[in-house]
């Protein structure tokens, strides 16, 4: 049985007697086939190629020290910041997905949430490595919780950098529960499709025996909606205390109130746009189009058109702030900004993240598979800029011109950057390949209710 | 067994039989179905269903769970830890004073009491989830039925237990048969079954990693209470010796002079801005080294020095000098009201024995005081000092004319 999946072609439309069969089939057959598309070949090829580049890199700098990388003495966050704040910010999508569209009750949710998620918890991976491959001493980061040691010291818990570690670690958990929770009756749904003995003890030990009966379904609906209900706070609290690093300083261009607000709609920004350009093409290749469709996509575009919008907003109140406050020290830290050394990181930030997303005002452009990629990728790449200018350009130019500094990057700065993403896609390939790229119970839940008021 | 409650109360069970099953094609039938077997009084029996269907608890008889109220109470025991750690670590334990503020401040601990609440909540709430549905559960005689793997799928199921005290096979058979059941069959106990052995490449996978897993264990037992006389590795040596001379440390390079890694600057070593050669300038003297009778031309006399000097004055010598200088200030006022013994009136600058002193004894004076005065070179630069300077002869200039005209004759 298992051969004549394999035959069938990704594009065929799935097979099944009713609806709720179509379903299953269409999510659970890339599991179960023995080969995926070609395409996933190439692109898992590539992302463990980076990987090992990310891990030589980390071998590197934990023998050699943080010396390899550009950071120096005004601007000793450097990349491996911009890098962390980045990755959590992809993160918040799955999460906005995931828990505030299930309070809202937006059903178009199921056929992107579990997706989301699993980009949320790979790109928390990706953002933790980074702080814990930066403290110079990697082998002492377990002092950064309130572990009774012989010395007697504690964390300093009136620190921004503790209340981090205490945010992302909560997130990651949180996250990890959520995704998982979800995926219980999709791997149970694999086992009993399962026509191998490995696959079926695998799944059928990760699903913990769900046999979907009414009474766990009623304390799973209720354990989930409380899920939900405690993760929408928490992944606002998670990029408000990222930005309380930067805003709790008392730095030119960090110290604003405007931080918490501008980092969770830039992160929601990022994540949107992380997500259609994972979702185009994973769609595209496992024949997945008849779940997530294009309306879906555009509903992603136009969250990224409003949170770009108000990313463009928080831009523009922030040099508005910077005059208006009177303080010379804060207007002199916006104009460097926009037109001392880092113009160039400036300008791209803003053609990026300002003006690209603007294009999803037209229709025609939202539902362009491959333009919203394109912009996706734009995007992208101008939250990581959003990110460089603001720890580059407000730590490179000190309160002392003495100590005026530039930040170049390494090779080593790039070749780690480069690796997180091949770290990032080999865990989401696996992903793809292994595990139920959308939450079948729940389609199966939104067609059954949509079927029963049509009646 | 999820249904806790009810699990005390057990009829004989059939044997060989463990329930009955019937199979329904969509929800709708399945919440009729239910609703006849909840009333004919039922009580080990559960619907099985590929998602949760709306309107199945009402149907079923189903009470709300307590699981939000668990999720609260273990909630609000991580509010209370996360609190409770930091007051006790940071303001009891280990008191460590930053920039002056309080040990304790309720607003600087909140963050991580946000985070704790939810961590204990969500945590709790998955964990309750699964205990109270008595999951992990990983198999059960419906599993050797095929028509129940669809459960999963597309089919909708009841299951009565033989164990239920009202299970009759034959009537309990008759009412699935009424219900309009797709197919009603019996489950067979799973005793004599063992088709759910766990693959033995598992196990053997399994085995292998707890055997490797436990040599580091092994390696530190062993290595507990032995003595060694070889120095610690340094497995990262590079960070724990770095290529640099911090300021205590030994450098042989100078072991003609002190061997010391920091050294002293060479002497006559000036800082950038430091050198001060210009003693009209800074210390208000001229070549001879007597008190200058005139400005220093570093520094330009105009209306704006004037302003300067004006602005300057009223920050630093009004509250003693008062607004016109006559020794009025406030801080006078208040010493005078207080009946301080040793106070003394600060000086009225207006007074003749003051306006014909030199500007470079005036300057000298500001700079490092005189009597009651400190000297104010540390707060105010030079420039700002010859600034005043130029205020003070003004106030001089302008009340000595005006005693000077007071005192004419009337025309």
């Amino acid at each position: 049985m298992a051969n004549t999946v394999d035959l069938r072609d990704w594009q065929e439309p799935p097979r099944g007697e009713n609806t709720y069969q179509k379903i299953t089939d269409a999510v659970t057959r890339v599991v179960e086939r023995t080969r995926p598309p070609k395409a996933w070949y190439i692109a898992f090829g590539i992302s463990l190629v980076w990987l090992s580049i990310l891990l030589c890199c980390i071998g590197y700098l934990f023998w050699m020290g943080i010396g390899i990388w550009g950071n120096n003495n005004p601007v000793a966050w450097g990349w491996p910041i911009v890098n962390f704040v980045f990755w959590v910010g992809i993160g918040h999508a799955g999460t906005l997905i995931s828990a505030v569209l299930y309070l809202f009750r937006q059903n178009w949710r199921t056929a992107i949430n579990r997706a989301a998620e699993a980009m949320t918890i790979f790109a928390v991976i990706c953002a933790v490595m980074f702080p814990g491959i930066h403290v110079g001493r990697p082998w002492l980061p377990y002092w950064m919780l309130p572990i009774p040691n012989q010395m007697d010291m504690w964390p300093q818990f009136r620190s921004p950098l503790a209340w981090d570690i205490f945010a992302v670690s909560t997130y990651f958990t949180v996250s990890l529960m959520f995704w998982f929770m979800g995926l219980i009756p999709d791997l149970a749904s694999v086992r009993d499709r399962a026509t191998s003995k490995t696959r079926r003890f695998l799944y059928g030990f990760f699903s913990l025996g769900w046999r979907g009966s009414a009474r766990h379904w009623h304390r799973y609906e209720k354990a989930y909606q409380i899920l939900a209900a405690l993760s929408t706070p928490l992944v606002l609290s998670v990029h408000s205390v990222v930005s309380f690093d930067f805003a709790t300083s008392q730095l030119p261009g960090w110290h604003t109130t405007i931080f918490p607000p501008y980092f969770v709609a830039g992160a929601i920004f990022s994540g949107f746009a992380m997500v259609v350009t994972l979702l185009v093409p994973a769609r595209e290749f496992f024949g997945l189009k008849t779940l997530v469709k294009v309306e879906h996509i555009e509903l992603m575009n136009k969250v990224i058109l409003a949170t770009g919008t108000l990313v463009g907003y928080a831009y523009g109140m922030e040099f508005f702030i910077a005059w208006y406050s009177g303080s010379q020290y804060e207007g002199f830290a916006f104009i460097n900004r926009a037109f001392g050394p880092y113009a160039w990181a400036y300008w791209t930030m803003i053609s990026c993240n300002v003006i690209s997303p603007q294009l999803y005002w037209f229709k025609k452009i939202r539902t362009n598979m491959v333009l919203s990629v394109i912009i996706g990728v734009f995007v992208n790449v101008g939250m990581w800029f959003e990110r460089f200018v603001i720890t580059c350009s407000s730590l490179n130019r000190d309160f002392l011109p003495s100590s005026w500094g530039y930040f170049t990057p390494t090779p080593f700065d790039f070749l780690t950057f480069m690796g997180s993403f091949g770290l990032f896609f080999t865990m989401f390939l696996l992903f793809c390949r292994y595990l139920p790229q959308v939450a079948a119970s729940e389609v199966k839940g939104v067609h059954a209710a949509q079927h029963h008021a049509a009646h | 067994m999820s249904q806790e409650k009810e699990s005390q109360t057990s009829g004989t069970p059939v044997p060989g039989v463990y329930a009955l099953l019937a199979e329904y094609h969509d929800p709708d039938s399945l919440i009729a179905a239910a609703k006849k077997v909840r009333d004919k009084g039922y009580q080990r029996w559960d619907c099985y269903s590929p998602f949760p269907v709306h309107g199945i608890d009402p149907a079923m008889g189903i009470k709300r769970t307590r699981l939000p109220w668990i999720t609260l109470c273990l909630g609000l025991t991580g509010t209370t830890t996360a609190f409770t750690v930091q007051w006790w670590t940071n303001a009891v334990d280990y008191k460590w004073t930053v920039s002056g503020k309080p040990l304790w401040s309720f607003a600087a601990n909140v963050p991580i009491g946000f985070e704790l609440s939810v961590l204990f909540a969500a945590i709790t709430t998955f964990l309750s989830m699964l205990l109270l549905n008595g999951l992990p559960r990983l198999s059960s005689p419906l599993d050797h039925v095929k028509r129940f793997l669809r459960a999963s799928d597309d089919k909708f199921f009841i299951v009565i237990e033989s164990a239920d005290p009202k299970f009759d096979e034959k009537a309990t058979r008759t009412l699935l048969d009424e219900t309009h059941a797709d197919a009603v069959e019996a489950v067979p106990t799973d005793d004599h079954l063992s088709s759910d052995r766990i693959p033995s490449g598992i196990i053997y996978t399994i085995l292998i990693a707890i055997a490797v897993s436990l040599i580091p264990f092994g390696l530190f037992a062993s290595a507990r209470n032995s003595l060694t006389t070889n120095p610690p590795y340094n497995i990262v040596s590079n960070m724990d010796y770095q290529a640099k001379y911090k300021a205590q440390r030994k450098n042989d390079f100078f072991k003609s002079s002190d061997s010391r890694a920091m050294r002293m600057p060479v002497e006559g070593t000036v800082a950038v801005g430091d050198l001060r050669d210009d003693a009209h300038f800074y210390e208000g003297k001229d070549a001879s080294g007597a008190f200058a009778r005139t400005f220093p031309s570093a520094f330009t006399v105009d209306d704006a020095a004037i302003a300067r000097g004006q602005e300057r004055f009223g920050i630093y010598c009004t509250p003693c000098h008062g607004q016109t200088g006559d020794g009025d200030g406030m801080v006078h006022r208040h010493a005078f009201a207080l009946q301080e013994g040793t106070w003394v009136k600060p000086t009225n600058i207006a007074d003749p024995k003051i306006a014909d002193k030199s500007v470079g004894e005036l300057f000298n004076t500001i700079s490092n005081g005189i009597r009651n005065m400190p000297g104010y070179a540390r707060q105010v630069p030079p420039a700002d000092r010859w600034a005043i300077i130029l205020y003070v002869r003004a106030l001089q200039k302008s009340q000595a004319e005006f005693v000077a005209s007071a005192t004419e004759p009337t025309k």
